[in-house]
């Protein structure tokens, strides 16, 4: 049977260095006869490695994503390009057949790949301190806010906009429910967090504010009101950002976030039907006792080596249990470390490129999308790598399955996520997307019925 | 052969000027979009990333992943974590077109083939747990311990019963507790009795008409099965509360025995332990739970279903919890879990537990000659020894071991952990070990128990650095690179 070692002589001989005859006395001796199966599992025999690869060939066929169809997908994950080198180094066993580095001196290259993660993160988003990697963005915004809550036992409110990403208020939503926190949530007009509810909205009994930059329907937001009106009430400031745009925007430490969510897949992880992705978690220093999740921190060994450890595992649930502040325990290392390769072979120059490329695209699709006769922009905002498009006839499902039968994935329908919304829909470039295909696109948009 | 490259920094290895990355030319008008963003919003200058040329990036991160173990080059047997090797066919397959390029926004009718898997994969869940409602969602297991807390709260708030206490058990994983205190519950701890097993006196005594779910791990962190795990269910049954089944050793009883037979309510699997999906330098895992039917209902939204011959992804749910994350789940581990499953199918899973069992047993019958295991001559896919009188004789701690054991080749077992035994060790082969590698893992330890105890002390002695200093790493944090 597949993977196994074991030969009938090698069990022969370790059930007689046991002192038993059969595995089954094994299993009788711990579990009582009346709770074991009396039937084998209903789960058809196994397969051989040529048999699976058919299978799992004719079940991808029955897919069709951004290999086969040309991408207009955003929404929190987007089809950016990944190089190679990304794949190859990840792709060795002693990256992801490890574990978590509880043993420092064998783990040196995962405890080094996660120090520089951690200060890739900070330079990108003007961080004191990054953790590891949580599970990806929308529990990253989660437990950036339930840090925020733990500051004050009477700040109870979580005050967000409707451009804050749907999932992640409805993930705020769900945790926020069980430990007396209120979600506010602030209407957008025009694609633009309405200042005048923002400002509102926060009292003195608000933990923190989730400001989107871009916010989801790909607006860029004008913080600077956004965050003084949260600071005039003492509250945290969480920045949610998209890493590829911190190649051309300003940092959020810049603007005065507290602390910095992102989802770290564009950051050369693949779309893989929405995970394993990267949950992005920074802070500034005041913070760091609170952050969730493993540290990496620089040390030296006994004979005065520079080397890394897990630290500050005090906050940690294996340490402190239900005092924890968090139970995150098994995180995202592998991904993370795609990202610290992206960011590594990007540098400076080649995610400013990317980032601009995206912002240019972007605007090169809004301004076809301006001459088109079918749809129109929803609104006229700044925007980066997406935006929000209506169709004039409100048949927004059968434009985009016959924008499909063209070979392309043309938007996400908003109706989705806001009824209000429903003749809109999000569409999104990347720096993959040609011009050809952006004309493409437009252009089938105005030949369907 | 020193790889001096590998451990200076990214930052260190810098120069202005170098680059791995040429985008094609712009096709698009350029500079439309900076005139529309307001100025104030655009960064004055590049993000400060070090300029590497990629030949750098590739030799700096090939030459640090040497400095890692890893099941792929040694012996990995840390306790609870389920080391098993990882099957390349698995990368493969999930990482082919048409399963590692999908959005997860795409509509249905463009991937009725993932879907189709992720059905299989949550029927198979079922089957194995016992228990028939399955979400895919949670992205690891303390992950997956929490949605299961809050499906109980919000069906003991659908009845309106107010209850406030989850009991845990002191050799419970830190994350029962820790998902307790987030999902708003108080914790109560049951203890432990000398057998290694739950204390019934103790836990029956903390169970009330507060308790609203006892949270367990079967067969529990020292590897033995809870023997008397059908009368605590009835007891937390009675009591009107849930049973939590903590799935972490489920690679121990797969066809042996079901959750959901003797009495768990709920569970959680780790797809990267039990169906060997790589730990990935500490993630990504999954952490896919399993309900009895009566709490499916309140399940994160959506689950993927069936009708009229297509998959669809039923987000209509009205006493679902919500969401608890973003998009779908850890698609590309369950795809790994499928593909284990479908490659060993029901017998090879059930051959799987069998020789996990039979792996851990040998070992623990041969090292009992060496060290003491508390817990009797028996156990299931994992035990629990301790250095507790190596330490009294001679001053040699578990920690001290386990750092020597890494000049032998071999990956340290979990140390301390459970809290419940002193100085402990505690080792898991799995199944995919042979007989060769646990006797020259045993000889290992012979050698190492003979030897003076300061050269213990300083252990180990192969690697690149030794003994790093904790406290210096604590006491003045730096967890970032200042500056290049």
């Amino acid at each position: 049977m597949s993977y196994l070692y074991a030969t009938e002589a090698d069990r022969r001989a370790m059930l007689e260095a046991i002192g038993v005859e059969s595995i089954q006395q094994l299993i009788d001796d711990q579990v009582p006869k009346e709770l074991q199966m009396n039937r084998p599992l209903d789960i058809a025999p196994g397969v051989g490695e040529l048999e699976l690869t058919r299978w799992m060939q004719r079940l991808a066929s029955r897919n069709q994503g951004a290999e086969s169809m040309v991408c207009f997908l955003g929404g929190g994950a987007y089809d950016h390009f990944i190089p190679a080198a990304v794949d190859q180094i990840a792709a060795r066993g002693e990256w992801y057949t490890s574990y978590t580095p509880y043993q420092a001196e064998v783990s040196q290259g995962n405890l080094q790949a996660m120090f520089e993660y951690e200060s890739l993160v900070c330079e990108l988003t003007g961080m004191d301190v990054s953790n590891a990697s949580v599970y990806e963005g929308a529990t990253a915004a989660v437990e950036a806010a339930l840090m925020c809550l733990s500051l004050d036992a009477k700040r109870r409110r979580v005050v967000v906009s409707e451009g804050l990403h749907p999932h992640t208020r409805q993930a705020l939503q769900t945790y926020l429910q069980w430990i007396d926190g209120t979600l506010v949530v602030v209407p957008v007009h025009d694609g633009l967090t309405d200042i005048a509810g923002w400002e509102q909205a926060i009292d003195d009994k608000t933990a923190c504010v989730l400001v989107s930059q871009p916010n989801y329907l790909g607006s860029l937001e004008p913080v600077d009101p956004l965050v003084a009106s949260a600071k005039k009430a003492g509250a945290q400031v969480i920045a949610v950002v998209d890493p590829i745009s911190l190649g051309v925007l300003k940092r959020p430490g810049d603007w005065g976030a507290d602390l910095v969510v992102a989802e770290g897949q564009p950051l050369g992880n693949p779309l893989a039907y929405g995970g394993p992705y990267l949950g992005i978690l920074a802070c500034r220093d005041a913070l760091v006792r609170r952050l969730p999740g493993r540290i990496a921190g620089q040390t030296e060994d006994r004979h005065g080596n520079r080397c890394w450890v897990l630290t500050l595992q005090t906050r940690e649930q294996h340490i402190r249990r239900e005092k924890a502040t968090s139970n995150i325990c098994t995180n995202q290392g592998l991904l993370a470390l795609r990202a610290t390769i992206y960011l590594s072979l990007q540098g400076p120059q080649g995610l400013r490129a990317t980032a601009l490329q995206c912002g240019e695209k972007g605007e090169y699709l809004k301004s076809r999308i301006r001459t088109s006769k079918r749809v129109e922009l929803a609104w006229e905002a700044p925007t980066w790598r997406e935006c929000v498009v209506r169709d004039r006839k409100g048949q927004v499902e059968s434009l985009l399955a016959q924008l499909r039968d063209r070979g392309m994935l043309g938007g996400i329908p908003l109706a989705d996520w806001d009824s209000k919304w429903r003749d809109c829909f999000l569409v999104a470039v990347t720096e993959k997307r040609t011009r050809q295909e952006i004309d493409a696109l437009v252009d089938a948009i105005d030949q369907v019925s | 052969m020193r790889n001096v490259q590998s451990t200076l920094l990214l930052s260190e290895l810098s120069k202005t000027g170098r680059s791995s990355v040429q985008l094609p030319p712009l096709d698009v008008p350029e500079g439309a979009w900076a005139g529309q963003v307001p100025s104030g919003l655009l960064a004055d200058r590049p993000p400060a990333l070090p300029e590497l040329a990629e030949g750098d990036v590739v030799r700096h991160f090939t030459n640090l992943s040497t400095l890692n173990m890893s099941v792929d080059t040694h012996f990995y047997p840390l306790g609870s974590c389920t080391m098993k090797y990882n099957p390349k066919r698995n990368e493969r397959l999930a990482s082919i077109p048409g399963m590692i390029d999908l959005h997860p926004m795409q509509p249905a009718q463009t991937i009725q083939g993932l879907l189709e898997l992720m059905y299989q994969l949550q029927k198979d869940l079922a089957e194995i747990s016992g228990l028939p409602g399955v979400s895919l969602q949670p992205a690891a297991g303390a992950h997956g311990e929490l949605t299961a807390l809050m499906v109980a709260a919000a069906w003991f708030r659908k009845k309106g019963e107010k209850r406030r206490q989850v009991l845990t058990l002191d050799s419970a994983h830190g994350t029962n507790p820790a998902s307790a205190k987030m999902a708003g519950w108080d914790t109560v701890t049951v203890k432990s009795g000398p057998n290694g097993l739950a204390d019934l006196d103790d836990l029956r005594s903390k169970i009330s008409s507060d308790t609203a779910v006892l949270m367990i791990t079967n067969p529990n962190t020292l590897g033995l099965f809870e023997k008397q795990i059908a009368k605590i269910c009835q007891w937390v049954h009675e009591a009107g509360g849930l049973v939590y089944l903590d799935g972490a050793n489920m690679n121990a009883i797969l066809g042996i025995a079901r959750p959901g037979d003797f009495g768990a309510d709920m569970m959680h699997y780790n797809p990267h332990k039990t169906f060997s999906g790589p730990h990935g330098g500490g993630g990504p895992g999954a952490g896919p739970i399993c309900v009895r039917d009566f709490l499916e209902p309140f399940l994160p939204a959506p689950v993927v279903a069936f009708r009229d011959g297509s998959y669809y992804l039923d987000s209509d749910r009205p006493l679902s919890i919500g969401r608890v994350r973003s998009f779908f789940g850890n698609t590309g581990v369950l795809v790994r879990a499928y593909c284990y499953i479908k490659t060993l199918g029901g017998p090879g899973l059930r051959e799987a537990s069998d020789v996990a069992v039979l792996n851990a047993n040998y070992l623990l019958a041969r090292l009992s000659e060496l060290l003491q295991v508390p817990h009797g001559n028996r156990c299931m896919h994992e035990f629990v020894a301790s250095a507790s009188e190596v330490k009294k004789k001679r001053g040699v701690s578990a920690m001290d071991l386990a750092k020597r054991m890494l000049d032998f080749g071999f990956h340290a077992p979990t140390v301390y952990f459970p809290l419940t035994v002193p100085e402990a060790l505690m080792m898991e082969p799995t199944e995919t070990e042979s007989k060769e590698t646990l006797d020259a893992f045993v000889e290992a330890w012979r050698s190492i128990l003979e030897e003076p105890a300061v050269r213990l002390h300083e252990a180990p002695h192969s690697t690149r650095v030794s003994r790093p200093d904790d406290v210096l790493a604590a006491r003045q944090p730096r967890t970032r690179w200042t500056a290049f």
